[in-house]
């Protein structure tokens, strides 16, 4: 557990980067600081692991106030990924992992050994083993970032916008990443970040911080969404925020219905009446096909008007309105886990499942 | 011209005093390098902390380059109490250069490793000392190492300037040739002085391959 207790942070010039902070983190949590640029929340994080102290106040880390630790004592004890990962250039993958082992005085070889299993821990392939970070791609590289993170095996995770130099399907992909590795590894983690997407997708709580250091609300991601706490917090979320609220909503059971389908790659039987879904072998949607299409060979990817997104069966509601905007058919189209064609929802049904969800979601505020 | 160099280099006793010469010329010129590169990786590792310490190092670092070799090699000898003649003199007097030249590449090369890198490394739980012989030195050596050549190829030439105070190495041959107006041991001492300053820079760019193995293949 981390805990803040009227913590402020004034530089020399009487700046005031974190203003009188009361904060807890819970064990085996993921805790997002977000905020605008200014706000204090990365001073907050840096303030954590003694990269800055504070001016006032107290950090605890599991009872103990870490202005008691010794700094590099504290650091090892504490993993810590930053924004454009900061691997040691001139080491290649393995060492980089390796270095907080290390410094705590583990011999090379089981250092090694170890942070090679981290590889694959963090999805990477051993082949990049001996690679220098200059050869690995953005992402790569944060990988490697985390695993170097993890390879002391800390109880604590420091990440300050570990993914906001990457490109956002790599994102995307970092997120889901850190989500399943936390669910094996059970870590505390505080990760800072300006994004209010990557805040409400990582966070199971989410300190929105204000310019000059202020904390403006701190909750659960669903809440920040619906109730925010003032002005700030609501203009902060953006206009948005009722979409995104859809994120925490998972409906029941659609009731699905069929639409006519035909094979990718395979001639079309007659003109289609009706929009036509075309699968291919595996039953997966590749594109619509426009009612009164005429066969004209087989259908390949030229003739479809594309899918627009899939909505993964049993997901919070956010994924069927958005497949249903996004289709030209206007379906929402269902898919299983892996990625097999399970039937199509109406638009209409979907807008009145959300209008349906609005007084249990008035409720559970 | 060609006979007068024949005749010169066919003496046995000639080359031997030459490659005497030229030993001499490597140990006073790359002495003094090795001192000066410590010394202004010591001094440039201080500086490079704070605004007011890089002037405070900077100013006399520039002033002392401008000082003329041959006057710092007679001062010299009042100063640390040595012979006029001793080769010490220039050695000193070479490391003062070397140092002097150096601190400025040594805070450039320091400033030149990108921040979240060093601060990625505190964060790990290096201390200072540790973090800087580890992460900051070695990244430090590929902009270092340019300013180490100059340095090099300065002392090379400035150890010429030593032999009119009589401290040995290649110069000699120019003031011998001078002297009795012969030409043979001027263009030998010119074109060994081009060789060792080539062969030596040869040797720096070898030893900067060697020591960033990271950045091969990388664009720099």
């Amino acid at each position: 557990m981390i805990e803040f207790q009227s913590v402020t942070k004034r530089y020399d010039d009487g700046a005031t980067a974190v203003d009188d902070l009361d904060l807890r983190v819970e064990t085996g949590s993921i805790t997002v600081f977000v905020g605008p640029s200014g706000c204090g929340k990365t001073t907050s994080l840096r303030m954590v692991n003694r990269m800055l102290d504070p001016t006032s106040g107290r950090i605890l880390v599991d009872g103990k106030d870490v202005m008691e630790s010794d700094p590099a004592l504290l650091r090892r004890g504490i993993g810590y990924v930053i924004q454009h990962s900061g691997l040691f250039p001139h080491r290649n993958v393995l060492d980089n992992i390796a270095t907080v082992p290390m410094l705590s005085g583990e011999k090379k070889p089981r250092a090694r050994a170890r942070a090679r299993e981290l590889l694959d821990v963090v999805g990477l392939s051993e082949e990049l083993a001996e690679r220098y970070p200059a050869q690995l791609s953005g992402g790569q590289q944060q990988r490697v970032g985390v695993a170097r993170a993890l390879a002391a095996d800390p109880p604590i995770l420091l990440m300050d916008e570990p993914f906001s130099a990457v490109d956002p399907v790599v994102r995307d992909e970092l997120q889901d990443e850190l989500l399943r590795l936390q669910a094996e590894l059970d870590k505390t983690i505080v990760f800072v970040t300006h994004d209010i997407d990557e805040a409400v997708k990582l966070g199971e709580k989410v300190a929105v911080f204000r310019e000059g250091g202020k904390l403006a609300q701190y909750d659960e991601p669903s809440k920040v969404l619906r109730q925010p706490a003032d002005e700030f917090v609501a203009g902060f979320v953006g206009r948005d925020r009722g979409y995104r609220g859809l994120s925490f909503v998972e409906p029941g059971a659609f009731t699905l219905q069929t639409v006519p389908t035909t094979r990718f790659g395979e001639p079309l039987d007659g003109p289609t009446r009706d929009w036509t879904l075309a699968l291919d072998e595996q039953d997966r949607p590749r594109g619509w096909l426009a009612p009164g299409t005429v066969p004209d060979g087989v259908v390949t990817q030229s003739a479809l008007s594309p899918n627009g997104s899939l909505y993964l069966e049993g997901s919070p509601l956010r994924g069927a309105l958005d497949s249903a905007l996004s289709s030209p058919a206007n379906f929402a189209v269902v898919v299983d886990g892996e990625g097999t064609f399970r039937g199509v929802v109406p638009s209409q049904t979907v807008l009145e499942t959300i209008e349906g969800s609005k007084p249990e979601r008035a409720a559970d505020v | 011209m060609f006979d007068e160099l024949g005749e010169f280099l066919g003496s046995a006793n000639t080359r031997a005093a030459i490659l005497g010469d030229l030993g001499q010329h490597v140990y006073l010129a790359l002495l003094p390098l090795v001192v000066g590169v410590v010394l202004a990786i010591a001094i440039g590792a201080v500086a490079h902390r704070t605004r007011r310490l890089r002037g405070f190092f900077l100013v006399p670092a520039n002033l002392i380059y401008t000082l003329p070799s041959l006057a710092l090699f007679v001062v010299i000898p009042g100063i640390i109490g040595t012979r006029i003649l001793d080769p010490v003199n220039v050695i000193v007097a070479l490391s003062l250069y070397t140092t002097a030249l150096l601190i400025r590449p040594v805070i450039e090369a320091l400033d030149s490793i990108d921040a979240s890198v060093v601060a990625a490394a505190t964060a790990m739980g290096y201390r200072p000392l540790r973090r800087f012989f580890a992460i900051q030195l070695p990244l430090a050596v590929p902009v270092l190492a340019a300013g180490v050549r100059v340095a090099s190829v300065s002392n090379i030439s400035l150890v010429t300037v030593g032999a009119i105070i009589g401290t040995g190495g290649l110069g000699v041959l120019f003031t011998d040739g001078f002297a009795r107006e012969y030409f043979a041991p001027i263009i030998v001492g010119i074109v060994l002085t081009l060789l060792l300053a080539l062969v030596v820079d040869l040797v720096l760019v070898a030893m900067r391959k060697f020591l960033t193995p990271w950045q091969r293949g990388v664009s720099t």
